[in-house]
């Protein structure tokens, strides 16, 4: 019967995105119409030929598959990403590859948010779905919930992915920053993130363990929050019902508010809340040891919870947000370094006592130095935080280098360790099928983040300097173009270090593939496995 | 009075009172006596159940069972 109800479902999303490619006012509605058009149909076929077949038994482990999947989807949009991203950074050094062929699809504007996205709702989504799943499972003790539910998931994750990114190309983008795909993709994230939220819940409500262990509490309220932030940052009304085009709900100061409460918080519960559930599960796992202080994790939680939610106003100091508003999110900003370097000192301590497990096991290595640029940029951040400080490192490079140590040390690098921790687990395999291939990763990542963050400081306040430079009767020295040439030798640095980032990514990649193709793993000269 | 300076007065009164109240019943939840041995407990939860579900004893031959009960 469930069988018919789908059929019928996906028959109607069929003739309707069939109408809308026909109708459809804009390039990239037409794209998505005739893209929705394909999955629909090819659903349909698949529904069709398993109706009314004999229903097979379920199984009772651990439902991995889906981790399996996640593990390659993570792997790959890490590539696509930083690739992207090592593109646009040779774009802003070399103006000339913005090249006339490619206009506009090519060009820095519609790349610049298909880097943002593929890094963090791509790469980091996907690593944040599948650890969930599967750290979910082995805490509660319990398969997931739903059946194939978690597949929607994973799948409908992945189709928000390829219909956000095709449409930046194309030029659909409600132009708010790591919110820009327009309200028909909006509206899929919501229902596919429900799901998300139904599989996750429904599996710690069946869960064997008393307590619910403190990595799932920080996936939850990554989860709700984000569900939450997501919904009220895209209020928007669609122009018409076949074009791509919406207008905001909110407008002037509300919405930049709302914008930046929701964009501070997507770094809060995203990138900070979700992450850190993967750290709480995978380091004690990988250091062989519980947790150093499971008394910190809750109180870090809670801080955590109740501070960041606040910190969104330090995006709009000097703007037209009234300064009690930003004074509030200066000061909450502040106070934040504290859980946050909680956090840190807690994941970092459970190595207490075997500190010596870093000389060999490079996945171990990754995880600390992940820890420890998490410890750097949540320094940084409540520092760029003050408004005198705000002043000179606000619409400069600086912010540019401080997302990127948070981004490619703390969330990159504990991604990869998981993808490290996971793929032999996953594929039966008793290691990675070169472990100085991990160390090789290592190096290259690390020391490309640091050219990154380097560079981006020294431009990031060469550029600052230079803007509030006056001369003796008051007049600014520098125009804006001035910075610009100057800047041009620490982007060639930037773009070198996201060189070195991908490198390292496309070695890990190599790494994955040897390891789940391979079979037998090869004895490594460096480390051994670390239980 | 407009409700946003209403809503405003509630909450930079007694919201945040409130909320500042649960924060610190949270930690002193945290260190309530007798919290140290759930506390074990829960931190070595990751190192249960890796490979298999935990038992439900629902199982035909039950072998996970018994060893459970053995162990209490």
């Amino acid at each position: 019967m469930g069988n018919y109800i789908k059929l019928a479902v996906l028959g109607v999303i069929m003739l309707f995105a069939a109408v809308a490619a026909n109708w459809g006012r804009d390039a990239a509605y037409i794209v998505h119409a005739i893209i929705i058009l394909l999955v629909a149909g090819f659903m349909f076929l698949r529904v069709l030929r398993q109706t009314d077949e004999p229903i097979r038994a379920q199984a009772d482990g651990y439902m991995d598959d889906v981790v399996r999947a996640g593990v390659i989807a993570t792997g790959f949009w890490g590539v696509v990403g930083f690739l992207v991203g090592v593109i646009i950074a040779f774009q802003l050094a070399f103006p000339a590859l913005n090249f006339e062929f490619l206009q506009p699809f090519g060009n820095f504007g519609r790349l610049r948010p298909l880097h943002t996205s593929a890094v963090i709702f791509a790469f980091g989504g996907n690593a944040l779905i599948m650890s969930s799943f599967y750290i979910v499972q082995r805490t509660s003790g319990a398969r997931l919930w739903g059946g194939n539910l978690a597949w929607f998931v994973f799948w409908g994750y992945n189709l928000f992915i390829v219909l956000a990114a095709t449409g930046y190309l194309l030029g659909a983008t409600q132009s708010k920053e790591y919110a820009e795909p327009e309200w028909y993709i909006d509206i899929w994230l919501t229902i596919v993130w429900v799901a998300f939220l139904v599989v996750f819940l429904g599996t710690i409500f069946r869960r064997r363990e008393k307590h619910i262990y403190v990595a799932n509490w920080f996936l939850l309220s990554f989860i709700v929050t984000v569900a939450m932030l997501h919904i009220i940052n895209n209020l928007s009304i669609p122009v018409s019902i076949w074009g791509s085009k919406s207008v905001q709900v909110f407008s002037g100061v509300q919405d930049a508010m709302t914008q930046w409460w929701y964009g501070h918080n997507a770094v809060g519960f995203f990138l900070t809340a979700g992450f850190l559930g993967m750290m709480y599960y995978f380091v004690p796992k990988q250091a062989g040891r519980p947790i150093y202080s499971y008394k910190l994790s809750i109180i870090h939680f809670w801080a955590l919870i109740f501070l960041y939610i606040w910190a969104g106003p330090h995006h709009l100091h000097y703007t037209a947000l009234p300064d009690w508003a930003s004074t509030l999110g200066m000061v909450f900003s502040i106070v934040l370094w504290m859980p946050s370097w909680g956090g840190m000192i807690n994941g970092l301590m459970t190595l207490q006592g075997a500190w010596d497990k870093l000389r060999t096991d490079p996945i171990l290595r990754m995880m600390v130095i992940s820890l420890a640029f998490y410890g750097m940029s949540t320094f940084e951040g409540p520092m760029m935080s003050i408004r005198a400080v705000n002043s000179l490192s606000h619409y400069t490079d600086w912010t540019i280098g401080h997302v990127h140590s948070g981004a490619l040390g703390w969330n990159g690098m504990i991604t990869f360790s998981a993808l490290y921790f996971l793929t032999p687990r996953l594929w039966g395999r008793a290691q990675m099928h070169s472990m100085s291939a991990i160390s090789w990763h290592f190096w290259l990542a690390t020391i490309g983040i640091i050219l990154y963050a380097a560079s981006m400081w020294v431009t990031g306040i060469m550029e600052g300097l230079m803007w509030r430079e006056v001369d003796a009767n008051g007049f600014l020295v520098n125009s804006f173009a001035d910075t610009v040439s100057a800047k041009f030798p620490m982007y060639v640095v930037r773009a070198l270090g996201g060189v070195m980032y991908l490198s390292g990514a496309v070695i890990m990649v190599w790494n994955m593939w040897m390891t789940i193709r391979a079979g037998e793993s090869q004895t490594a000269p460096v480390g051994v496995a670390a239980e | 009075m407009d409700t946003y300076s209403l809503m405003r007065e509630i909450a930079d009164s007694w919201v945040l009172l409130a909320m500042a109240l649960f924060f610190l019943g949270v930690i002193g939840w945290a260190f309530r006596p007798g919290s140290r041995k759930t506390h074990a407990d829960t931190a070595n939860i990751p190192f249960r159940n890796e490979d298999k579900p935990a038992c439900t004893k629902n199982c035909p031959d039950c072998a996970c069972a018994k060893l459970k009960e053995q162990q209490l």
